[in-house]
Order: structure tokens, then sequence, then C-alpha cells
């Protein structure tokens, strides 16, 4: 399997994929945000699709709409403009009609343009991996030097308010992180199910977690697993990697549950 | 030596011709006072506090903290915050620890990890409200009396000088509402730090607190608690 450059490619960039989707899913998911991965992924598919319209990398473009969508509903969320669920309602429909009438107008409706709605380890470019791994790195090491300060916002965003830590600044950073991921995830395991990825692992590794920092981890090492078996299943069963990654972080949610119910008895 | 909190005829209402939550209050509380305001639900309490801590702009009026303006005060990170009931996502399994080490934030730097200075006061607030041997469970495991606590430990390791505590016997069992009171009586005397307890019922620290407020849009009562009307007695069912 290794043999092939494609598929070394794809477990490089799949690799970070995994440990990143995760931490950042981490502080969505305890803040009750899981689903703006997927606001954000529709957001990243209109700047795919305008990357095929005017011949730019849709890596690129999509890595741009999705940064700006997130920051984008963190803003509207903050300035109460909208309340949550209405500014993802807004990110959603937006993002999805704006890429349908992009990729229309571009006629870019082939099998590449699916390669990123649902994934494909035919099409990580050494580019692609290149940006990936940038991205990915800066983004864990983000969330590894500022973990204490978006943890702590996480549990009393309140209390951060008066203490004078600057909440809205560390949920924009968080924001900013989903966009990246979203991004930088696309080629591996779709735009339609990237959010899955941010959110299964850390619900997984919460039911038999003992802390937060181990929640973390634990989502972490399931993002990664889920990530190397499912692009492994992928290429011996002939399947879309983005489908067999995310039913095997969801295969992890069943196990941690069984464990902790097991626990329990 | 300024005053702890200052408040000069405080008037206050949510949005423009929406009625007023609070009206011409003046409020002043010296350095190490533990004052108890009280109050029904929708009085203007939380409202009160809101400005105290900077975190609402009074309409007319001004609102000083240690002699600074509220909203621009340049010690944050030494005013302690329990708020109302904080929310806690049911599946986060964060130990006491992490809460009370979240409490360190302003004061020990938002990046990498804690000093060691920082880690021993994280300690010395978890032991100081009796959960040292909890320390390292998980906050769903304690009592609701006990993941209180932990919530005042968080507070405390910011070295406050001002600690507000907001609501903080909701669902709280009798028992613990006095084991509560007397820890905050403890800590009021043993760390010289101005409290202010408030709450829409105020048994619990009666006979701690030598200030009561009553809050009712405009403050109805300032005074020791055994002056109190005995029709104010029970501030839930207050009219005025």
């Amino acid at each position: 399997m290794f043999d092939l450059e494609f598929m070394r490619l794809a477990f490089a960039a799949g690799a970070i994929v995994g440990l990143l989707a995760p931490a950042v899913g981490f502080f969505l998911v305890q803040r009750r945000m899981s689903l703006i991965g997927d606001g954000i992924g529709h957001t990243a598919f209109a700047g795919v699709a305008f990357g095929y319209l005017v011949g730019i990398s849709p890596v690129l473009t999509g890595l741009v709409a999705a940064v700006g969508g997130a920051v984008g509903v963190e803003w509207l969320r903050t300035r109460r403009t909208a309340a949550g669920d209405q500014a993802l309602a807004l990110l959603f429909y937006t993002g999805i009609a704006a890429g349908v009438v992009l990729v229309s107008a571009a006629g870019a409706l082939n099998a590449d343009l699916f390669a990123f709605l649902f994934g494909s380890i035919l099409t990580v470019t050494r580019g692609d991996l290149v940006l990936v791994a940038v991205l990915g790195l800066v983004g864990l090491a983000t969330i590894g030097l500022a973990y204490r300060a978006l943890a702590g916002v996480v549990l009393d965003e309140e209390g951060a308010r008066v203490a004078g830590v600057p909440v809205g600044l560390l949920n924009v950073l968080v924001s900013g992180l989903a966009g990246v991921t979203i991004a930088v995830s696309m080629r591996i395991v779709g735009i339609l199910l990237i959010a899955a990825l941010m959110v299964l692992p850390v619900i997984a590794a919460s039911r038999v977690a003992w802390s937060m920092r181990s929640t973390l981890v634990l989502a972490m090492g399931i993002g990664l697993a889920s990530v190397l078996v499912g692009l492994t299943v992928s290429y011996y069963g002939d399947l879309a990697p983005g489908g067999s990654i995310v039913l095997l972080a969801s295969a992890a949610f069943v196990a941690t549950s069984l464990v902790r119910a097991f626990r329990s008895a | 030596m300024p005053l702890a909190v200052e408040l000069s005829g405080v008037s206050f209402s949510y949005g423009r011709g929406a009625p007023p939550v609070l009206a011409g209050v003046d409020l002043a509380i010296d350095q190490g006072e533990f004052v108890a305001i009280a109050g029904p639900n929708g009085g203007g309490k939380t409202t009160l506090v809101r400005i105290v801590l900077g975190l609402e702009e009074p309409a007319s009026g001004s609102a000083l903290l240690f002699g600074e303006p509220a909203g621009r005060f340049s010690r944050r990170a030494t005013l302690g915050y329990l708020p109302q009931r904080p929310y806690l996502a049911a599946e986060v399994p964060a130990t006491v620890r992490e809460i009370v080490a979240a409490g360190r934030l302003a004061a020990g730097g938002l990046f990498g990890p804690l000093r060691r200075r920082d880690r021993a006061i994280v300690d010395e607030a978890i032991a100081r409200v009796g959960l040292a041997a909890q320390a390292d469970s998980p906050l769903a495991r304690l009592s609701g009396g006990q993941q209180q606590r932990a919530f005042i430990a968080k507070a405390l390791a910011a070295e406050p000088s001002l600690l507000v505590l907001d609501e903080p016997t909701t669902g709280v069992d009798v028992d613990a509402q006095e084991a509560l009171a007397e820890l905050l009586h403890r800590l009021h005397h043993d760390l010289r730090v101005t409290v202010l307890y408030v709450s829409h019922e105020f048994g619990a620290v009666e006979h701690i607190v030598k200030r009561l407020v009553l809050v009712r849009g405009r403050i109805v009562f300032d005074g020791p608690p055994s002056e109190l009307p005995g029709r104010w007695h029970d501030p839930s069912h207050v009219h005025v």
C-alpha cells in the first residue's frame, strides 16, 4: 500500500487531520457548538466552487472561505445580531447556495468536486500535503500554547470576562482554527463529513475520560486511529475515505459507551 | 483608602424605552466588608452586580471599583466572581483542579503551563475549601455543595480583593448552604477580602453578615439584618 505515492501522501496528511480535527472539536463540543463545523464546511464548499470558477487553487479559496465563515459566525453570535442557531443557519444555507450557484457557473460538476465533498485518497498532492502540514502543525502548536486559556473560557466564560481575559479574541481563535481544520481536512475526509471527525472522537473520549486533558488526548488518539484505519479500509475496499473514517469514529463512540456501561454495572 | 465599591445615582435599563431595572442607586462598600445583597428575582440584583463588575455601563450615575471606573478597572485579575450556577456541559469531565486552575488564568498568564507559584496558589485554594482529597476527581462526581465549593476555590485562586458570589446556594441543600456560609465567614475572616453575597434569599448568611442591602429596582433597605422590618423578611415577597 505504501509503495504508492498517493497513499503515502494521504496517510501523512490524514495523520495531521486526525490529530487536529478532534483537538479543535474539543472546544466546540464543550461550547455546545458541535454543528458549527457543518456550517463552516458549507462555506468552504462555496470557496472551493469559487476557486474552480476563477481558476485559483480550490484548497486556498476553500481555506479563505472557511476561516471567513467561521469568524463571521462568531461575530454574529457575540454581537447578538443573531442567536447561535440562527447564525449557523445563515452560514449553512448561504454557503451551500453560493456553492451551488458558483459550481453551476463554473461548469465544474465533476469527479474532482465530488472528491472535495466526500474525500478521496487519490487527490492529495504534494502541494496539498505541504499546506496541510504547515497549517495543521501551526494549529496544533496554537492549541498547545493556548490550551489553558481556551479551556478556562470553556469552563466559565463569564468569570473569565470579569477577570479581564480576552474572551472574544479567544473565541475568534477557536472559530479560526475550526475554519483552518475544515480547509486542511476536506481533501481527505470531505467537506460534508469533516465536522463529524471534529465531534465524534470528542464525544467518544468523554465517555471514558477522567479529566478535560484526558478527554483531549483520548479524542486525538481516536481521531488519528479513525483516519489511519479508515484510509486503509478505503484502499483495500475501494471505498470513499470520508465515510469509512467517520464510521470508524462512530464505532469508537459505541465502544467507549459500552466500556462506560460495563464500568457502571 | 478608596471604597471597594461606590455607586452614585446609578440607573439602568435594558434597551432604549425599556422600563428601568435600577433607578437612583447609591451604594458604598468599604474594603473588607461582607455584604449580603438580597431581593426578589427580577429586582435588579444581578444587574447591580454586573454594573459593579463593569460588565454593564449605567445609563446614568457612576460606578467605581477601588476608586477606578468599574468598566475600565485596571486590576481585573484580582476580581473573584462566581456567576449564577456556572454552566458546564454535562459531558465535560473537568476535575476540581482543572476548574480551580482556570481561576488563575488572568493572574498567571494566558499561555503555556502554569508556573510553580501559580500551581501552589491553586492547591492552597482547593485546600481552603476542604476539597484537597477530591482535587483530581471529576466535578460531576461531587455533591452540589462540593461543586459550589470548587467554584469558590476557583474565585479564590485569583487572590481576589473583591469576591462576588451570585446566587451561590442555587441547587444546594440546606445543610450544604450552612456549610457554605461558614466557609465564607472563615474565608472573609482569614483573607480580609471584600465579599458581596448576592441571593434572592439571605437566610444562610443572616447570622454572619453585619450588613444587608435589599434591592427592588432601588435600594429599599440598607442596614443590619436584625433591623430588617418583618414584612421584608422574605425578600422574594417584597412589595414596595
